[in-house]
């Protein structure tokens, strides 16, 4: 649960146990409930140690999760495709509470459908519901696709939707929409893992192959809206097609309808995510997840695409990284525009240095999100102080220290922990601000620190789908809402009440 | 026009076309994208605002992460239903079963919190991978000396009624076990309110005011102590009917405590509630202070609501809600402010419900039960509404077809019960449905009105 960074520790390092791999591995294969023995995770053993170390005892219940269930994740992906809708297969509660918790965010409407099951679905089995659900949702949307998650309730009655999904579709004679399954069980995983794992499960059931073309693959991991149109804009002035898997730019942060959109307009044509299968490149992001099971290792392994494989691109030289591998695509150097962008944002980077330089941050969510974040932090003079996350891969502290080496001493990883763990670690030290969704609001209260909301969920306030976290503009712009939040915690705090700095 | 699904035309009507008898009470159609949401929640509403006890979810973690202080529910004191507790089921769990890691994850909040008492709910797969849950209680119970109660909310089985029923009959355990000495014979329980923004602190208010003693706010504000001893007063005051009045049925049966069914919403159900309960006690002192309490808080708002009246004469709402007695009130809500209602329909209505409806509404009204996006979005674009009163579920149809939306659900941070709450509610309705923004939507510039 907890991987500590100590000097004396680094070369410890900490083991991964089975499981920890989450959903990308169940794919498609329905959990057996024969009581095999599964061998103790050492994570947890290695975590509970440290723990016990520093005076915690190890916690039997979640307190304030910081991590949500897989299907969510699953939800988000197929919600980026166009003329998709999602589907649970498992109870209406499962379908309602996420479309509520998403819909709090994104602020659109999120139709996603369920199986319903009731108490006979669960003894005998949900097939005729998955059948009657899938019927009820192409007669009513019409849609090009139906994106199907299994909740844990279908994984654990052991159904086997593959097989149904298989008898549907020779059955429908190439009549029906495209039916795409992926196993989330949510009792492995988080929704980052239900996230992927959909994703990958699009590109399994769609790619194709054919001959080689020129556009690239684009697996950005979970961004914002607008985070999406920028990337897709950036590829667009290097002059490079760009197909982008999913794309929810439109689909959850569209204009004002004149009539209403059964399916909102917009996301991944499922026709260029059958020619994944032949572009040129992927371009992955993200890191903490199993880098063998992700959609871009698909797709070199079946059909020989190029994967780069890259750190999400938060911060100058994160972005770098990105914006060379363009050149590099589009033999051409950096579009003016974004280049002038970059010059602004190392511009504002140095007027602004003094107010931030030292300040220990709180950083948590996503683990890829906390990478990208900690390295953003640490190249402005900000300390990632404190790492968390309610997922566990195993891989969270590696990554932010292949970044940025010179954090290993400095920085405490947090895996697998709740809100209520984090606070503690927060408590035990000097934090200035934390960065994350806005589930950490209270925290952030009680602490008395400012809390700079970035990405999902952000359920008090406006503005989440529209915040910019990658890229030269998206680093702007948390620059700038960081350092605000710093200088404004420091004017609110003096008794002077200077206007003027 | 978007097509209405065979099996749900038994669950739309329209009033003053043909009679009809509204189709409901059904487990939702699959695929349909029902609103509702299951047994679990069903619960999890009820009990969430007793604050004094802790709220354990067994099972893997999305029920608990969503419903993570999420409504508006207050409390004069502890604040553990603010917190979301889950015993996270792990791979692992499902496999070797649950029941260790609950009973660990009990003891561990117990000692942590001290808390009065504690709910565990039981999520789907807790029912499939067989844990025995009450037997993990039960031990706890007695280590621990304090009520620890399962609740059976899997998910699959039955509709959010079901949960509320299940949440009842854990609530029917404490009842009776208090002592109930110095209760006086004009006292009252009140079920079914939320104290979403302090309305049970209102209503409490009014009630004593009149000289009604007050035992326990059993879900708002709601204390373990004062539930035990809720047997004691003589009379139930129940809203939200759907979701309480099981627990005032099986009080009635084993305490012979009889209950009414009220609305705080709206002045004429909020004076009627008042009314009622002085009516029920044939008390002639605490009907007059009943009316001079109406008199009084009437003659505070109205001043302010006739000027919204003004601006909002003539125009049209639609209306969905979780249990159907909440709509009853906001169609008469909308009639004090001159507003029709186009379009109504709840989650958990019964057949009297929509009889009663059927029966308040205008000619032309449609009604739904258990209805979806789809169906929601073609009427109101049908009836050209101007105002739709729902929850965060409902918000985005309305907005994005440029339609003023009032949030009158469990998450809402503004009190719209009790008279206060009904000038409230006209400030609500009137901020929304006057903005000018509309101006600027697609469909209002094509139709300006």
């Amino acid at each position: 649960m907890i991987a500590p960074i100590h000097p004396d520790n680094l070369s410890s390092p900490i083991g991964r146990g089975a499981g920890s791999e989450g959903v990308a591995s169940e794919a498609n294969t329905p959990l057996q409930t024969n009581r095999e023995a599964i061998p103790p995770d050492p994570t947890t053993l290695t975590l509970a140690l440290s723990r016990r170390e520093r005076g915690h005892e190890p916690s039997a219940a979640s307190k304030n999760a910081c991590k949500l269930c897989a299907p969510l994740g699953a939800c988000l992906a197929f919600r980026g495709v166009e003329g998709a809708v999602p589907f649970l297969h498992g109870s209406q509660g499962c379908s309602t509470y996420i479309r509520r918790y998403m819909i709090s965010h994104f602020k659109e409407p999120l139709d996603i459908a369920s199986s319903n099951f009731s108490e006979a679905t669960a003894i005998f089995g949900g097939e005729a519901n998955l059948r009657e659900g899938l019927a009820n949702v192409t007669r009513q949307y019409a849609p090009r696709l139906i994106g199907i998650a299994s909740t844990c309730l279908a994984e654990t009655i052991g159904d086997d939707v593959t097989f149904y999904l298989r008898q549907i579709r020779a059955e429908a004679n190439g009549n029906a929409p495209r039916l795409v399954h992926v196993s989330t069980p949510s009792y492995a995983g988080t929704h980052a893992e239900g996230y992927f794992a959909a994703v990958r499960a699009l590109v399994d059931a769609l790619a194709e192959p054919g001959p080689r073309h020129q556009a690239v693959n684009v697996l950005t991991g979970i961004i914002s809206p607008a985070d999406l149109r920028y990337l897709k804009g950036l590829f667009r002035d290097f002059g490079l097609e760009a197909i982008v898997l999913p794309d929810y730019s439109d689909t959850l942060d569209g204009p004002v309808w004149d009539e209403y959109q059964t399916i909102p307009r917009g996301g991944t044509p499922i026709e260029a995510i059958c020619r994944m299968g032949s572009a040129r490149a992927t371009i992955e992001f993200g890191s903490t997840g199993d880098r063998t099971k992700t959609a871009g290792a698909l797709l070199e392994e079946r059909f020989g695409v190029p994967r780069y494989e890259l750190p999400p691109p938060m911060g100058v030289l994160q972005t770098d990284q990105l914006t060379d591998v363009l050149s590099q695509l589009a033999g051409r150097p950096l579009p003016p525009a974004h280049e002038e962008e970059r010059g602004r944002l190392i511009d504002a980077y140095v007027d602004a240095h003094k107010y931030v330089f030292d300040k220990r941050a709180l950083v948590y969510g996503e683990q890829d999100l906390v990478v990208g974040l900690a390295a953003l932090l640490a190249e402005v003079g900000i300390v990632p102080a404190i790492c968390a996350s309610g997922a566990k891969t195993g891989r969270l502290r590696d990554r932010i220290t292949a970044l940025e080496p010179e954090l290993a001493g400095e920085v405490t990883v947090l895996e697998g922990v709740d809100f209520t763990e984090i606070e503690a670690f927060a408590a035990d030290q000097r934090i200035d601000l934390a960065i994350g969704n806005s589930k950490g609001y209270g925290l952030a209260r009680r602490l008395k620190i400012p809390l700079i909301r970035v990405g999902f969920p952000i359920h008090d306030r406006v503005d989440g789908p529209r915040l910019v976290h990658v890229g030269y503009r998206g680093a702007q712009q948390l620059f700038d809402r960081i350092g605000n939040a710093v200088i404004a915690a420091a004017q609110d705090g003096s008794p002077v009440g200077y206007s003027y700095m | 026009m978007l097509p209405i699904l065979e099996a749900r035309k038994s669950q739309i009507h329209e009033t003053g076309a043909e009679p009809f008898v509204m189709a409901c009470e059904k487990q939702s159609l699959a695929g349909s994208v029902s609103q509702r949401a299951c047994v679990f929640c069903g619960s999890r509403v009820v009990l969430y605002p007793i604050a004094d006890a802790v709220h354990l979810v067994h099972g893997p973690i999305g029920c608990a992460a969503y419903t993570w202080d999420i409504r508006g529910a207050l409390s004069s004191g502890p604040e553990l239903h603010r917190l979301s507790f889950s015993t996270d089921l792990q791979e692992r769990d499902v496999v070797y079963g649950g029941e260790k890691k609950l009973y660990r994850a009990l003891i561990e909040l117990i000692d942590e919190h001290h808390p009065k008492g504690a709910f565990v709910y039981s999520t789907c797969i807790v029912g499939i991978i067989g844990d025995d849950v009450a037997a993990v209680c039960r031990r706890v119970e007695s280590e621990r000396g304090i009520p620890v109660l399962p609740i059976h909310s899997e998910g699959f089985r039955g509709t959010k009624k079901d949960g509320y029923r299940a949440a009842c009959d854990g609530l029917m355990k404490l009842v009776g076990s208090g002592p109930i000495e110095g209760i006086g014979p004009r006292s009252i329980n009140i079920l079914g309110d939320f104290n979403l923004a302090g309305e049970t602190w209102m209503i409490r208010d009014y009630y004593e005011r009149i000289g009604v003693e007050v035992v326990a706010t059993i879900t708002g504000d709601g204390r373990i102590d004062a539930i035990r001893r809720a047997h004691g007063a003589a009379l139930n005051v129940v809203q939200c009917a759907g979701s309480m009045v099981h627990l005032a049925k099986s009080m009635e049966e084993k305490y012979g405590i009889p209950f009414l069914r009220v609305s705080y919403f709206g002045i004429e159900d909020m004076a009627k509630s008042l009314y009622d309960v002085a009516n029920h006690f044939h008390d002639a002192e605490i009907l007059g202070r009943s009316q001079e309490l109406v008199r009084e808080e009437v003659g505070v708002i109205m001043p302010e609501l006739r000027r919204y009246r003004q601006a909002l004469e003539g125009r049209r709402a639609a209306v969905y809600t979780g249990g159907a007695f909440k709509a009853f009130s906001l169609v008469r809500s909308l009639r004090t402010l001159g507003m029709k209602t186009v379009l109504v329909g709840s989650q958990t209505g019964n057949r009297e419900d929509y009889e009663l409806l059927r029966d308040l509404c205008d000619q032309g009204t449609i009604l739904v039960d258990d209805t979806n996006p789809l169906e929601l979005s073609r009427f109101v674009q049908e009836k050209e509404v101007d105002l739709f009163i729902g929850g965060v579920k409902e918000r985005p149809i309305a907005y994005k077809l440029g339609i003023g939306f009032c949030d009158h659900n469990h998450e809402r941070k503004v009190a719209l019960a009790g008279f206060e709450g009904m000038l409230n509610f006209a400030r609500e309705v009137h901020c929304s449905v006057m903005s000018p923004v509309w101006k600027l939507v697609p469909r209002r510039r094509r139709n300006p009105s």
